[in-house]
Order: C-alpha cells, then structure tokens, then sequence
C-alpha cells in the first residue's frame, strides 16, 4: 500500500542528509568527546560543529545551547532548573505534558502554579500573564507553536513582561523550531526547547537554549558535560543529527520553503472545507505554523476516522494517545472551548519538508469520502438528521 | 481490499480472541484487531479497600500489550479504540444503581448488548469490516427455513456463554462471527500453540473485568466516594418469611439471593436470603425449601430464533450462568407485545431464582431469547 505520511508534528523522517552526516559517528568516529585523545577530539570537534549549527537556527551563542535526551527532558531541566521551593510559576493550559505535568510535581513539592486560560482560538492574553504575576513569581513558561493547533503564541510580548518584572521566561518551541525562525533575543526569553526529532533529526535528542548568565540547576548528577548543566556522555550521533537538521532547517528559510509549505497546507485545508459541510478549522483566525492544520469534522468519531485512513495509507492523528494506545480528548481543544464531542471529532493534518502535492491531492481525495461514510454510519448524526 | 472479506477481531488479550486473529489470518482473511478500552483500571486503584494496583485483568495495560504483541507476530493492523464514557454509562453505573436496589446484576451480557456488539460493530463498519469475529464460546447460524439468524451453545459446553449473548439482535447476528463454536477450550489452547502464540497457556480471566478482586461491595463504595455521591442508605430490617423482623442489616446491596453467609442472626436452623425488596429496604430469610420458586418473569425479552411467541412454548431455561438448563413453558404475560414480559412455568422449582439475573431460553442447543428475572 501507498502510505502518506500528514502526522510530522508527531514526529518526522530523518532526512538522508542527516543520516548520512550521523554515520560515520556510529563506527568510524567512536570517540568519547571527554576524551583527551584523537577519538575524542574527532568526537568533541563534531559535537561543537552541531552546537554552532543549532546556535545559529536559534540565534544565540553557541555556548547557550545544552543538549538534551529530546525536548520532554529540555522542558523539564528548564522548569525544575529554575524554580525553588515557595517560588511561583505561570504556565498556560495548553502546554505538552512535559510542561504542565513538570508544574504540577513543582506543585506537589511546594511551589505555586498558576495555570492560564487560552481563548477560542488558543491563545494565552499577555495581560492575562501580567494579571498572574506575584511578587514570588519566578518563571514563566508558554509554550511558542502550539502541538494540535499549530497556533503561535504572543511569545514576544510575553517576553517583554517577564523583562519588565524580573523574571525568568522559558519557552518550548518543539513545535516552532524549523518551521517559523527563532530568535532568541527578539522573543526575550532565557530558555527555549526544541526536539531533533520534529525537525527530521532523530529520536533522542533535543536541545535546551539557556541564555547566558542565567543560573540553572541540573537534572542529573555526574559528570560536568555541557558546561555542568547535563551530566552524561553525549550522544554524538544525535547531536551530529540534530546539528545537521538545524543547518538544513536554516537553509530551508533562506530559499522561503516555508510559504510553500503554508501553501500546501491551505490548499489541503480548503479544498477539504470546500467539500465538507459542518466542518471547521480549530484555531482559525490565529496566526500559525505552516504545517499545520487542525479540522472539526462533527458528528463523526475522530478516533474511527484515524483508524479508517491509516487502513487507507493516510497517517494523520486525533487527541492524545494515553497510556494503552487509546485516544482520550485533547486537553488542548478542551481548553480553547470545544464540547467534548467537538474535539473526538478533531483531526490534526500536519505536513512535514518531504510531503509532495500528489500526497495532498491523495488525501483531498480520501478525506471527504471517509468523513462522509462515517457519518452515515454514524447512529448519532443519522438521529439528528431525522429529526431535522 | 474486500470489505465483504474483511473481519474485525475483538482482542482482549486473552488466549480465545488471539487464536481467533491468528486462525482467522492464516485462513487468508484481511483481519483488523481491535481492543476496546473500557475501564482505566488505576482509577479506582489505592481508593480505599481498593487494591494498589492491579494486573491481568480486562483493559489492563498488560493486556492491551498482549493484544499488541499477537497483532504484530501475526501481521495485522491493531487499534485500541476507547469506550470508557460508554461503558461507566451503559455498564458500571447499572451495575452499581442494580446492587443498590436490591438486585444482582450481570454487566457481562450489558458489555455485549452495548460494548461490543453496538459500539464494536459501528466502528468495525465505519473502518471497513462488515464482520466482527470474538473468541465467545458460542455458534451463530443463518436458518433458512425461518429466514432467521440463530444462536446455538458450542460444541464445548462447558465454555458455554450463549447465556451472555441473549441480547443479540439479528442484524447484529448477521454481522458476528465466532470462530471457536466448534472448539474445545484444550483444542483452543493447541491452535494457539501451533500459531506460536506466546500467551497460549495464559490462564482464563474469571471475574468481572472492572471489580478487581471480585469485591463488588467494596468497588461500589470506592465508584462512588469518587463520584463524589454518598452511599444511599439501604439499611433495614431482616424479617422472616412470616414477616417477623429478627434483626437489622447494614444495606441490601450487601446481600444477594440464597446467600447463607454474613447474616448476623444465628438461629438452630441455616437461614438463606429469599428476597430482597428494595422498596421497603427489607431482607426476607427463610429456610433452603423456601428458596424453591416454580415461576419467573422476565422483562425487556430479546427473541432469536422465533420473531414472536404467539403460544406458549416448551423450552428449558437457564437461570445464571452456572444453571444447567431446566425444563420450562414460557408465554407471554400480556398477548400483544413480543418483547414485554414472559412468565416461565418450570416443570421443577428451581432454587434461587434471582431478579437482575437473565433468564435464557433454549430449544436443544438453540438459543429462542432471553430476558431479566424481576
């Protein structure tokens, strides 16, 4: 079977060029970066030629930048690395489970949480932050794209209240990175997070921003790897990648290959609203990534119609996997508004720098089909267009 | 991809539905797994009288990794689709609003009629499968003399579980297949083997899937405290058949028909639950003979094998789930619908007949319906 891949913002393929600049750092360049001889050296030169590259996508000192396990991890050092106990943290309602489950143990062990609301289309209002602020408020974190909605946050109006009061502002831009360009300094934050595997890098590594001067606590304990902020050896591989990725990242917005994603994504967005009645885009009205697109589709069960287009090749996603692999309603979409039916019915398309148009015209094709099936299987909507 | 050809298995985790995937592939079926999540299993975990955790039961994370695991090994697509809104509606609070007035329930047929052969077969259609298999012990047929799908005890009847199934409506007959109906529970055990299944010898799941340890009393107090409702007080007075009241009880909930055990009154003779009534909160005890009924009615009757019951019927009947059928007339209470109540005449009292139980009739190994004890 012909399979389309639309769930990039799940995760994305390692681009060739990146697999091939991480090869050699699996056999051929062995070394240890700690280590004082010719293996090592071959190993710490690579891994410093990625941090230039990654200081570069994000517009900082390449000094700034402490390589994590992946972004679930970078969040976490962040948060836990810069909050004490009794200090108090803002964060939104629609941050990925790394932020918010990382505040709620915070909560746990004595710190204070504040938890903002986001209007319907997902966004968090500055006044709302400046509103939270108290005089123990030490961070503030919010995310900078949105996971489901692809919705971009006002991040650097965020940035200036956290100037103004004196306080630390950390954001995660795993779904921002590669996709619109970071600039740490024009946002005014002194963490940011980004993942590999979201840029076509892979799995297992991920980069924290930590702006100079700015006193984190480590993770783990062990020994003084990056600079004594991330205790481990590293994974040169990953990092070879992730520096790989970032660098083809940069390039793509030289040559504006980001507008023909945004076009690609709305021509799949509106040619699927054009065929599909009682539908709508989550979201809509905010400014977003350009890979992404978040669909209602009401009346019919995302869940089912996740299933029936894989069974068809089209990999796309609803809500959040929980533990067994089942799909529970996306915390995200609940907190922008939507009834809970509204957000089962939620389908989240996302492209990534491999898709091709045939691959859209493919799911312009499937969509509207599945979705008009299902609803005619649909006892629900088969009850309500009787009584209409 | 052939709709017509393509089946929906229902796989729990267990030996019976994993072999049916794999007998079913290797048949050359394009086969879909599904596990249906009903219950989050740590929801009620560490509540108090709750166990800690708990392991091997339905809809465990265990088991959704054992469903996954034969799905891989045998090369199907598998997803697990969550019902859990669905089953503490349809399921869990009738089970629990059942026991508080007095009656004892069976979720397991609730989980057929409303889980697994409604939602199951809805989201098999919308996928593409015309057909759901499921690893039950039972047979279905289409009959054409009487133009109607039948359901009929399999080959092994000590693995009988027709008894659950009596709410099964033609069309959704029509649409269910059970492949094990012809298999012995050993023979299951060795297709399992020969498929190179590595849960072949894992051992049957008994109790209910969402009452861990099998304390329903305590999984009703734990459901609520966490619903944040109070427990309604069914206390009242332990009376005789004569209507004497010897004592007091702490709730009818706690008791179930025939039950000897846990009465708190000690007298010269054993005494058993005879009945319990729900709208006087009352206990009615008597001796064993007084545990032996001739009748029953049934209500909310689902007919198979015959679209009507214009005249009594001799059939035999089963009354829980471990209740060798007995000989019995059934008819109809009130001529004019099928559906409403049916009196069931037992040529021998039967002991123990229990409201919120179903009664199941059988004509030989067909299954002509069944309906619940009032």
């Amino acid at each position: 079977m012909h399979r389309i891949y639309l769930d990039n913002n799940a995760t994305t393929p390692v681009l060739p060029e990146v697999f091939e600049a991480m090869r050699p750092y699996f056999g051929e360049h062995f070394g240890n970066a700690s280590s004082i001889h010719h293996h090592g050296q071959e190993t710490r030169a690579a891994v410093e030629d990625a941090r230039e590259s990654v200081a570069a996508l994000l517009g900082c000192r390449s000094s700034e930048i402490v390589f994590t396990s992946g972004g679930t991890e970078a969040d976490n050092l962040a948060i836990a690395g810069l909050m004490n106990a009794g200090d108090h943290v803002i964060t939104s309602s629609i941050e990925h489970h790394a932020v918010l489950l990382a505040c709620k143990h915070l909560e746990e062990i004595g710190c204070e949480v504040t938890v903002l609301p986001v209007d319907g289309r997902s966004l968090v209002d500055p006044a709302d932050v400046r509103r939270a602020l108290r005089p123990n408020t030490k961070l503030i974190s919010v995310m900078m794209a949105n996971n489901e909605t692809g919705v971009l946050q006002p991040v650097e109006e965020i940035g200036k209240i956290a100037a103004e009061a004196g306080i630390c502002f950390h954001t995660d831009a795993v779904q921002a990175a590669g996709k619109v360009p970071i600039d740490v300094n024009r946002i005014g934050c002194h963490a940011l997070t980004i993942s590999g595997h979201k840029i076509h890098a892979p799995q297992g590594i991920g980069a924290l921003y930590v702006k100079k001067g700015t006193r984190i606590q480590p993770l783990f304990y062990g020994g003084r790897h990056e600079r004594s902020r991330r205790a481990g050896t590293e994974n040169v591989p990953g990092i070879v990648g992730l520096g790989k990725a970032a660098q083809l990242a940069k390039q793509a917005f030289d040559r504006g290959d980001d507008k023909k994603l945004s076009a690609m994504r709305d021509r799949l967005q509106q040619g699927i609203l054009a065929q599909v009645e009682e539908a709508g885009v989550n979201g809509d009205g905010a400014p977003r990534v350009p890979n992404t697109t978040n669909l209602h589709f009401d009346h019919i069960d995302g869940e089912a119609m996740v299933i029936a287009l894989d069974l068809k090749g089209l990999a796309v996603s609803t809500g959040a996997a929980c533990s067994s692999g089942a799909i529970e309603p996306s915390h995200v979409l609940v907190a922008m508004g939507l009834r809970a039916d509204q957000a089962r019915a939620s389908i989240r398309f996302s492209l990534g720098k491999q898709t091709v148009a045939e691959e859209i015209d493919y799911a312009l094709a499937l969509v509207p089909e599945t979705v008009a099936r299902l609803r005619e299987l649909s006892p629900v909507y088969k009850k309500q267009a009787l009584s209409i | 991809m052939s709709e017509a050809n393509t089946i929906a298995v229902a796989m729990s985790g267990g030996v019976d539905s994993s072999t049916v995937a794999a007998m079913l592939r290797a048949e050359g079926h394009t086969v879909i797994g599904l596990t249906m999540q009903l219950w989050n299993q740590r929801r009620m975990a560490g509540r108090e009288g709750m166990p800690e955790s708990v392991q091997g039961r339905c809809c465990s994370l265990d088991d959704v990794y054992d469903a996954r695991r034969v799905a891989q090994q045998i090369g199907i697509p598998y997803y697990v689709v969550n019902h859990e809104e669905r089953f503490e509606r349809d399921v869990v609070r009738p089970f629990v609003e059942e026991y508080l007035s007095g009656r004892t329930p069976i979720p397991c047929s609730l989980c057929n009629n409303h889980l697994k052969f409604d939602q199951l077969l809805i989201v098999a259609q919308q996928i593409g499968a015309e057909r759901v298999a499921t690893g039950h012990y039972a047979r279905v047929a289409f009959d054409e003399a009487r133009g109607r799908w039948l359901l009929k005890r399999p080959a092994d009847l000590s693995k009988d579980q027709t008894y659950f199934l009596f709410g099964l409506t033609q069309e959704q007959l029509s649409r269910t297949i059970f492949p094990l109906g012809d298999m012995t529970k050993p023979e299951v055990r060795e297709l399992a083997r020969h498929h190179g299944l590595a849960l072949a010898e894992k051992p049957d799941s008994q109790e209910i899937c969402f009452v861990p340890g099998g304390d329903y009393k305590r999984f009703i107090d734990a459901y609520l405290a966490e619903q944040g409702e109070s427990l309604p007080d069914t206390a009242g007075d332990l009376v005789t058949t004569g209507g004497e009241v010897i004592g007091e009880h702490g709730g009818i909930h706690n008791f179930t028909v025939g039950q000897r055990k846990g009465l708190g009154v000690a007298t010269g003779s054993p005494l058993y639950v005879i009945q319990i009534s729900g709208a006087n909160k009352q206990v009615v005890v008597g001796g064993e003979e007084n545990l032996y009924s001739r009748t029953l009615r049934a209500r909310r009757v689902n007919l198979i094998s015959v679209d009507d019951l214009r005249e009594p019927m001799r059939v035999s009947v089963k009354i829980r789930h471990r209740h060798e059928p007995a000989a019995a007339v059934i008819e109809k209470v009130k001529a004019e619908r099928a559906d409403d109540e049916i009196l069931v005449t037992f040529d021998e009292p039967q002991r123990a007949i229990t409201p919120g139980q179903a009664a199941v009739f059988y004509d030989g190994n067909i299954v002509v319906g069944g309906g619940w004890i009032v």
